[in-house]
């Protein structure tokens, strides 16, 4: 029988305090709290967990490994499936995937996976263990578009299977949604980010930045004029959607993507940097995925009041739970089951009020969830100065229209086949470019596989030599 | 990388570079701007791509000063380099898609006013390489804010230069240079205005009169440049658009400029704030 010690609680900062501060907010498992995490779990034969991963992570294994205190070799097991796991640790929503498949969370409290991941791959970092065996080189190059989670898990597998990888990213910063997206307080940029990119650069990945593929270079021009073999897409989806309401122009409206840009690739928050930031006094944040949730916190971090304006109710919210109770903690309000019509502004231009009319929740619409009705006459007003629209976004169509033979779907994203091929040979995708915007799991689960596919295609005489 | 190889001021807060940027150099076209970060603290900025030279591996970028970051690039000196720079971003000009056939004998009135006639400078020379023939006004307020008038006497049709106070040039706008030789006689298939939002609005108002297609450039705020924050939006026709991804043209008479001046303004305290310090570290007196 194992461990019948209940789930270790991961020690955080205190909520009064981390509101004003851009910290991590989860301390993470000293060794004495991993091992007794690790000491619950039961070492299933048919482990559910490793089956939820899009990586497929040897879970249980690491697990056994940790509460015998070999931390070392922990490290090398996920390393087998993961070149990022201090940031999946961290960002994943295991509470669907591997801990939402664990027997002791049937009756009682998953065992903490994302938690204990997080600690081996920090002790890993902390005392510099990599593992960065690879294949001999294979004498073919591939290029990878984006540095984001799913090229970032491609090139990793891709440089280990002997090929010679180069990464272009448009930004002046590799990491993709890593660098510009997610917060400090919940993925440190230089300690955990750049860590495990610096990583994937010493298995040999080359990374350019400030190359915009589809305009610097074309796709076809990789593989036509610069002798890349095959490419990779993994250019996310970037293109941030609005409601197209009155008012959304006005001074003081901003997309999650820019607030969050601003804030977390450009640093505004710290002094030291120039990138100017507008915070408000009163924000309002409409949506109530993790961006909705990343925005309003770090809004409030900057010393605003905060609302999350939310169309259906809160067991709909499809920001992790943990996300919401830290920003309901934090002191973030909820209003939820209203949606705004109309933002509206002084003569200046700039934003004054957020009008909105309530909602309830009809019958289920094509998604499963219920559908948000609006309520006549029940229009309301919000004071606010600033308005961040986190509603979603969508693949930029610049490397589709710039690229001969690749085809989209009606929502923008590359059409590809389960192993990541477009329709293009020689190119190809995953990750939100494909799927529209989703996890930094599932894109990474996408690059792996498209890697294996890529290895398939250029050397399919060798057998795979991507796992 | 991306090493400033010259260096030449134009007037007091107009200066020009030439740096290596060999990607940029060899797939930059007419209209496209591109993004530099002056060192790991600075601001991405979007420059208009004023010429390059694709054997030398050089793009040329004119700044004017008008605050903390613009005033950081043109401190820079040659030999030093810039962290990050970006591109080309952005749609080349609508004229690059038209074969040389239809571009052959065009006429177009092309308008530069202040530091936005660095970019009609490449503008112009494509289409007269093309065959096409520009007249060029370049307005500016005074002539210690007027650019690029001999490197344009080389290459336009007929030039025309104007002055608000008259100190080169006409005395007057461009808008009324532009009405005199339509009164002229002179027909122009199409017209292209560059330089501040104001000027731009007003080429917008005068040509109008006279049915002559126009498209001017928006130099918005942004901060990717890549169609990413939405922080350029405008709005084009009625609908919302980003300047960055899918202009910097549009169409001068669809463009709400008005809308557009007041969200060139969103980050004005900041602005003035962060070039007080910036004077401040560069030891620089209140100009």
């Amino acid at each position: 029988m194992r461990n019948k010690i209940p789930r270790v609680p991961a020690r955080e900062q205190n909520a009064k305090i981390r509101a004003r501060n851009f910290d991590e907010v989860c301390y993470g498992y000293n060794v004495e709290e991993a091992q007794a995490e690790a000491s619950r779990c039961l070492q299933c034969k048919n482990p559910g967990c490793m089956t939820q991963c899009p990586v497929h992570i040897d879970i249980p294994a690491f697990i056994s490994k940790v509460e015998e205190g070999n931390f070392s070799e922990a490290a090398r097991i996920i390393s087998i499936d993961s070149s990022l796991p201090a940031i999946c640790g961290r960002v994943c929503p295991q509470e669907t995937q591997c801990e939402g498949s664990c027997l002791l969370g049937k009756k009682g409290e998953s065992v903490s996976i994302g938690k204990l991941e997080r600690f081996v791959a920090d002790y890993a970092h902390d005392h510099q263990i990599r593992f960065l065996e690879k294949k001999p080189s294979k004498g073919k190059s591939v290029a990878v578009v984006g540095s984001g989670p799913s090229s970032l898990a491609c090139a990793a597998d891709l440089a280990r299977a002997g090929y010679d990888v180069t990464i272009f990213e448009a930004l002046n910063r590799p990491g993709g949604v890593l660098e510009y997206g997610i917060p400090e307080f919940r993925l440190p940029k230089d300690s955990v980010v750049s860590y495990e990119i610096d990583t994937v650069k010493s298995l040999g990945v080359k990374i350019i930045t400030d190359v915009l593929i589809g305009r610097t270079i074309t796709v076809d021009e990789l593989l036509d004029k610069q002798g890349f073999s095959a490419v990779y897409i993994g250019s996310g989806a970037g293109l941030p959607k609005f409601m197209g309401i009155p008012g959304e122009n006005l001074n003081g409206v901003f997309s999650a993507n820019e607030f969050l840009t601003r804030n977390n690739l450009m640093k505004a928050y710290d002094s030291a940097y120039d990138t100017p930031i507008f915070h408000g006094h009163k924000t309002a944040v409409v949506g109530g995925g993790n961006v909705a949730m990343d925005s309003a916190r770090t809004a409030l971090r900057l010393g605003s009041e905060v609302t999350v304006v939310y169309r259906r109710s809160q067991a709909e919210l499809p920001a992790r739970a943990e996300e919401v109770h830290h920003a309901m903690d934090e002191g973030v309000i909820f209003k939820m089951l209203a949606n705004p019509i109309e933002i509206e502004g002084d003569e200046s231009g700039k934003v004054t009020k957020l009008k909105c009319i309530r909602m309830e929740l009809g019958e289920p619409d094509a998604s499963g969830r219920r559908k948000p009705v609006p309520i006549p006459d029940s229009e309301f007003e919000i004071d606010v100065d600033c308005v961040i629209m986190a509603l979603g976004t969508s693949p930029n169509n610049l490397i589709a229209t710039t690229t001969k033979g690749l085809e989209t779907d009606k929502h923008g994203c590359l059409v590809a086949d389960e192993s990541g091929m477009t329709t293009r040979p020689g190119v190809f995708a995953g990750g939100d470019a494909v799927t529209g915007a989703a996890t930094v799991i599932l894109a990474m689960g996408a690059g792996r596989k498209a890697a294996a596919a890529i290895d398939g295609y250029l050397s399919p005489k060798d057998g795979p030599s991507v796992k | 990388m991306y090493k400033i190889t010259r260096k030449a001021f134009l007037t007091p807060s107009v200066c020009l570079m030439e740096v290596e940027a060999p990607r940029i150099a060899a797939s930059a076209k007419p209209g496209q701007f591109l993004i530099v970060r002056s060192n790991e603290t600075a601001e991405r900025i979007p420059l208009t791509i004023c010429d390059w030279d694709r054997n030398a591996g050089t793009v040329t970028i004119v700044t004017q000063i008008v605050g903390a970051s613009s005033r950081i690039i043109c401190n820079k000196g040659v030999g030093e380099s810039f962290s990050d720079v970006a591109g080309p971003l952005g749609n080349p000009s609508d004229f690059c898609s038209l074969p040389d056939e239809q571009l052959k004998g065009r006429k177009y009135l092309m308008i530069g006013g202040g530091v936005g006639t660095a970019p009609v400078y490449p503008q112009v020379k494509y289409l007269q390489e093309h065959g096409a023939h520009c007249d060029v006004i370049i307005g500016a307020r005074n002539s210690s804010l007027l650019i690029f008038a001999d490197e344009m006497k080389s290459i336009a049709g007929r030039l025309f230069l104007c002055t608000d106070d008259g100190s080169v040039g006409e005395k007057g706008v461009v808008t009324a240079v532009a009405e005199r030789l339509i009164g002229e006689g002179e027909k122009y298939d199409a017209a292209v205005s560059i330089g501040p939002m104001i000027m731009m609005k007003f080429c917008a108002l005068t040509l109008k009169k006279y049915n002559i297609p126009l498209t001017v450039s928006l130099n918005s705020i942004m901060v990717d440049g890549t169609g990413m924050c939405g922080a350029c939006r405008v709005s084009v026709g009625g609908k919302t658009r980003f300047a960055c991804s899918e202009g910097p043209e549009f169409d001068g008479y669809e463009v709400d400029f008005d809308e557009a001046m007041r969200r060139q303004k969103l980050y004005r305290n900041e602005e003035l704030a962060a070039d007080e310090r910036c004077r401040a570290r560069l030891g620089e007196d209140k100009q």
